[in-house]
């Protein structure tokens, strides 16, 4: 019997060996190659050079911040109206929310080029019917507006998912209680949903800060982000020492802002939506 | 009150629904564009759908991504499912937190932290044996299985979670080796979970970019890859054609899968029924 568990529990050995290799490792790499120079001798040269880039990096972070905040205002209702629908409705819809993520991103980012360009299809609309033009393309909002296009559905689905399993009976008996529509909302479905809220929070904000496609195509020359830093100093600069030590700080950065909006979000919440799911 | 949310909140969900689908509704109408365009619409044509299969780059892509796609789904699904069940089975708490720890690193870590931290460890490996050109398609199935493997994971460990440990040993104390008594006990009750796993393998390998993008080599492009070398000049319209083939490809599957899974959980109840 003992012997028999020792094996199994070796089974995850292949899985920790292989991890170790190819997610620790590389880790420790972005490390070494971020603490060295061109001749592989020690240096804080690169670190040295972070503070030219603050800009860029509080730009990210704003642009991320401001689409994951767009996202959960939008997903939410959609998410709470799905939860509440018929057994049908519900599989439908959520496979309607998921069935663009295997589209390619990149062609639907494209695609929004030739819906905002300044003679694309919402112009074209705006003049057949006597208005304005507006300039949209390469414009921070047309950034966000990728990023929360391209990140929606997994803002959608934990949220979803979370409120979904909620027992329907805490709401029966805060009606019972004498609370109305808006004491049901905030006593039972917004404490209940935070560990949802959070995890499609997590899902929206670290693609959206690190992107650099959607930067490239909707925000044109006057939106660099940290990813198109990052991207360049790796496929046309070539200077992977200074990639190294931005990709570094970039980690940190979001591990950061996530602790922080952790933090936020209250742990007691948290417990209390555990406990209810 | 309750009437109108019943009307108002339809309407929004067909908002975002519009939203979501405006763009591909875009790609589709321009794959039959009669013009060389992906800005201006000239009539109907199949012309697109025609240039596809003879665009010989574009059709090797997409068998270079199938390949990546099927092997690493594959491949992360029976490693997946392996360390699940060692994980499971681990009784130390603090080996089974690291472990969780470094399953989660990729998740959580941003695909271009990923593509470029792999990167860097593939050059210096490649520098330290003193080749050069590593990158290419095993360094690419080498990342994807890396960054699947904790979604077969994640997928698989609840149901096992559900399974009754009970079964496995009866099964054993009835004579079955361990081996036997997981393929025969274990692994039905497991199943739903390692297919959903190896599902979101599969399409999270289909439609990578960032971290394909700088681990792969110039001989080894994948669907992805070559759409954004594409879209740094021009994006043809043989491309709209080739992912409008592929939605409605995935639509036909999903439809399928509902389908069998309907009839799946139909039989379940006639079976408790009896």
């Amino acid at each position: 019997m003992q012997n028999r568990t020792l094996k199994s529990r070796l089974l995850a050995t292949p899985h920790l060996v292989w991890s170790a290799i190819f997610v620790v490792v590389p880790l420790v790499m972005v490390v070494y190659y971020s603490l060295t120079g061109a001749e592989g001798s020690f240096t804080l040269d690169n670190i040295k050079q972070i503070p030219k880039y603050f800009d860029t990096f509080l730009l990210s972070i704003w642009l991320g911040l401001l689409a994951t905040a767009i996202s959960l205002l939008l997903a939410y209702p959609l998410a709470y109206f799905i939860s509440q629908s018929k057994f049908n409705v519900q599989q439908t819809m959520i496979t309607l929310v998921m069935l663009p993520m295997w589209m390619n991103f990149l062609l639907r980012t494209y695609s929004w080029m030739t819906i905002l360009e300044n003679n694309g299809i919402i112009n074209t609309i705006l003049t057949s019917i006597g208005l304005q033009p507006l300039h949209l393309i390469n414009t921070r909002g047309a950034v966000v507006l990728g990023m929360v296009y391209d990140f929606i559905p997994y803002m959608i689905l934990p949220i979803y998912s979370v409120m979904v399993k909620l027992d329907r009976s805490l709401i029966e008996a805060c009606e019972d209680l004498g609370g109305n529509k808006v004491d049901v909302f905030r006593r039972v479905i917004m404490p209940n949903s935070t560990s949802g809220v959070i995890s499609g929070v997590t899902m929206v904000f670290v693609p959206s800060v690190s992107t650099f496609y959607i930067s490239q195509k909707l925000g044109g020359t006057n939106t660099l982000l940290i990813g198109d830093v990052i991207e360049s100093q790796f496929m046309t600069s070539n200077n992977y020492h200074m990639g190294a030590a931005l990709s570094l700080i970039l980690m940190v950065l979001i591990l950061v802002c996530l602790a922080v909006m952790n933090h936020f979000s209250g742990e007691d919440d948290i417990e209390q939506g555990r406990l209810a799911v | 009150m309750k009437r109108k949310r019943s009307v108002l909140m339809p309407v929004y969900a067909v908002l975002i629904l519009v939203f979501l689908y405006a763009p591909i509704l875009v790609l589709v109408v321009y794959s039959f564009n009669a013009a060389n365009s992906t800005a201006q619409l000239h009539g109907f044509s199949l012309k697109w759908y025609r240039e596809l299969f003879h665009d010989a780059a574009t059709l090797d892509a997409f068998r270079n991504t199938m390949i990546l796609a099927v092997s690493s789904s594959l491949i992360s699904g029976v490693l997946g499912t392996v360390s699940a069940v060692g994980i499971f089975k681990m009784k130390n708490k603090w080996v089974k937190n690291v472990t969780r720890g470094v399953t989660n690193i990729p998740m959580m870590n941003p695909d271009i932290v990923t593509g470029i931290s792999m990167m860097l460890l593939f050059v210096f490996a490649g520098r330290m044996l003193g080749r050069t050109g590593v990158l290419g398609f095993p360094t690419m199935l080498i990342a994807h299985i890396t960054f699947c493997l904790p979604y077969v994971i994640l997928s698989v460990l609840p149901k096992l979670r559900q399974t009754d440990v009970n079964l496995s040993e009866a099964a054993q104390d009835l004579g079955c080796t361990p081996i036997q008594s997981f393929f025969k006990v274990v692994l039905p009750a497991i199943l739903p979970g390692v297919l959903t796993g190896v599902m979101i393998a599969f399409t999270l390998s289909l439609d990578d970019f960032v971290i394909s993008y700088f681990v792969s080599g110039p001989t080894s492009q994948t669907l992805p890859i070559r759409i954004f070398a594409m879209t740094k000049k021009r994006v043809t319209p043989d491309m709209y054609a080739l992912s409008t083939i592929m939605f409605f490809a995935i639509l036909f599957l999903l439809i399928i899968i509902n389908y069998i899974q309907m009839r799946g959980e139909k039989k379940q109840i006639e079976k408790v029924k009896y």
